[in-house]
């Protein structure tokens, strides 16, 4: 058995989302390649991860932007070779993945959180509410992995890298990006993430409040769906059923009250803090430490607190 | 220009999923079901393309059909989204739950019959969480995919959507026919006012069987059982900042 692991890269080293795929993939089984789209420098990262068999790599810009018809036209050729093609549950992986799999004309399997053998895997439903054990009956699975629940394999390999041939779109045209600039953790890789919600009441606060503190704990900045509706964070820092997932060693929640949609994104912290006024706000249920009390006054107590 | 709406019957979003004590699935007996949230505001962006509101140019969509694909109740889902502004529906009725590949099979045989020039729909149901009919019905049609969309532009035969990805916004133009998947941000839904759920009962809904479409909708994935999650371990109310940083450092994450 023979898995292909689709890298997420950055466009000059592989993320740590890759690693954490490895580890999936070696799982199945000992024969894990890994194919980088677009970007020959984070082929030469992934040649580095330990247990990868060799490394394929694709060059084309269209795939360096991630655009879907071309990877689709480009794995699923190769997808031949493989019993299965696992890739992270990014929002690229995501985006591209299901396009795969109907190609193959298989089921999709998103978003697993265990593998138990080489066709049955555990993933959350329902807003991670329940988790579906599921076996399937295709010949080749084609697989999203939640990155934070399995570890990220280590370094020190040396693959052989290889390029194999790549395919363009013509009906989708890559116009343009804006990405968040940040020099704190990325969200899905910190090991302590400081998230703050409605409370705010306003960007100005939200900046004033949560990143001092995060940045006092070396953390990444997190936002419940309603502080981002509200326009106080970036789309991006959404922590949630339908934004990032995460789990941190440390998650604290500041004025976020705990909505089933946020508490999907973060429940499987090692360590949660609620700080919130509303003694009877849902987060107090999942929090491992909670402090009732505005966080106009705790946060500035907890920032002396940690000296 | 014609658009095709495809909408999901879900448990409503502020209800808590309880597993059944047989392991065999999500009880959804006597629960508050209502439309998939991503679908509301999928149909929202439709109706906006055909009023003309925001920066759509006013008619640059002529007509909405509504579909969707399960039990004889989904009719209520598709009457909501007559209510909210769609032209007509149609019901697929399925009493089983379909899986996302069977539902984009079925969907590109609606596709091939209705030939709409857009497919609108949610980045995800909420109940399943697979994020994946979009993409699938997209590559069945050999059609472009854009995912995610926070913001849509129509204009001149192509679709220029803002896609929220990882790490923030990417902006791609797609050449209709197209599929595009819908985000939170795209729009607020509107709320169908009581003047248009009246009206939405006389709106036709055309309604046929799996059967009709000559489709393999065979499960590939067997559900082995459905479990609770681990249960976290009831937590403590500290009295002051400093009581918290002392128990997070002995709890070694400080």
């Amino acid at each position: 058995m023979a898995v292909l692991v689709i890298a997420d890269h950055d466009g000059s080293s592989v993320r740590d989302t890759t690693h954490k795929t490895v580890t999936a993939a070696l799982a199945l089984s000992s024969d894990v390649d890994v194919l980088v789209l677009g970007s020959k420098a984070a082929a030469d990262a992934a040649a580095k991860i330990a247990g990868v068999r060799k490394v394929l790599f694709a060059d084309g810009a269209d795939l360096g932007h991630g655009l879907a018809e071309a990877v689709e036209a480009t794995v699923v050729p190769l997808a031949a070779g493989y019993d299965a093609v696992l890739s992270p549950a990014t929002t690229d992986g995501k985006n591209f993945m299901p396009r795969i799999a109907a190609k193959l004309d298989v089921a999709p399997i998103s978003d697993i959180i265990e593998v138990l053998s080489s066709d049955s895997f555990v993933r959350p439903i329902y807003a991670g509410n329940a988790l579906e054990t599921v076996q399937s009956s295709d010949a080749k699975k084609v697989i999203t992995v939640r990155p934070t629940a399995f570890a990220a394999a280590a370094e020190g390999g040396s693959a052989p890298v290889e390029s194999v041939a790549s395919a363009d779109t013509d009906k989708a045209t890559f116009v343009s990006e804006e990405m968040v600039k940040s020099d704190r953790p990325e969200l899905g890789a910190a090991k302590i993430v400081v998230s703050g919600g409605r409370a705010m009441g306003s960007a100005e606060e939200f900046h004033a409040v949560i990143e001092p503190l995060a940045d006092k704990l070396g953390a990444a900045v997190g936002a419940s769906r309603a502080a981002v509706d509200a326009g106080y964070a970036p789309n991006d820092y959404q922590v949630g059923q339908t934004g990032k997932v995460v789990a941190p060693a440390l998650y604290i929640a500041v004025g976020i009250s705990g909505a089933i949609q946020h508490l999907a994104g973060m429940k499987d912290s090692k360590i949660i803090v609620a700080i919130n006024k509303d003694a009877d706000a849902p987060i107090f249920q999942v929090a491992d430490y909670g402090l009732v009390g505005d966080y106009k006054t705790v946060v500035p107590e907890l920032m002396a607190a940690l000296g | 220009m014609k658009v095709l709406v495809p909408v999901k019957r879900v448990i409503d979003y502020n209800v808590k999923a309880r597993v059944k004590a047989d392991q065999t699935g999500v009880d959804l007996a006597n629960v508050k079901m209502s439309m998939n949230p991503f679908d509301e505001i999928a149909v929202e962006e439709a109706v906006r393309l055909k009023e003309g509101k925001e920066h759509h140019a006013a008619g640059t969509a002529s007509e909405i059909v509504a579909v969707s694909i399960g039990v004889t109740q989904a009719q209520e889902t598709i009457r909501t989204a007559l209510a909210m502004g769609a032209d007509r529906g149609l019901l697929i009725q399925s009493d089983k739950d379909l899986e996302p590949l069977a539902v984009a099979k079925l969907l590109k045989a609606v596709v091939d019959e209705e030939k709409p020039d857009l497919v609108l729909m949610g980045k995800q149901s909420i109940d399943g969480d697979n994020n994946a009919v979009g993409q699938m019905l997209a590559a069945l049609l050999g059609w472009p995919q854009a995912t995610f969309a926070g913001k849509l532009v129509v204009a001149d035969g192509k679709a220029t959507v803002t896609r929220e990805v990882d790490g923030g916004l990417q902006t791609l133009a797609v050449t209709l026919p197209a599929v595009v998947t819908v985000d939170l941000r795209l729009n607020t839904p509107r709320y169908a006012s009581l003047p248009n759920i009246m009206k939405a009962k006389k709106k036709e809904i055309a309604v046929k069987a799996v059967a009709d479409y000559g489709v393999d909708v065979a499960d590939r994935l067997k559900v082995v059982k459905v479990t609770e999650p681990p249960k976290r371990s009831a937590g403590i109310k500290v009295a002051d900042a400093a009581e918290l940083v002392a128990n997070l450092k002995t709890a070694g994450v400080l």
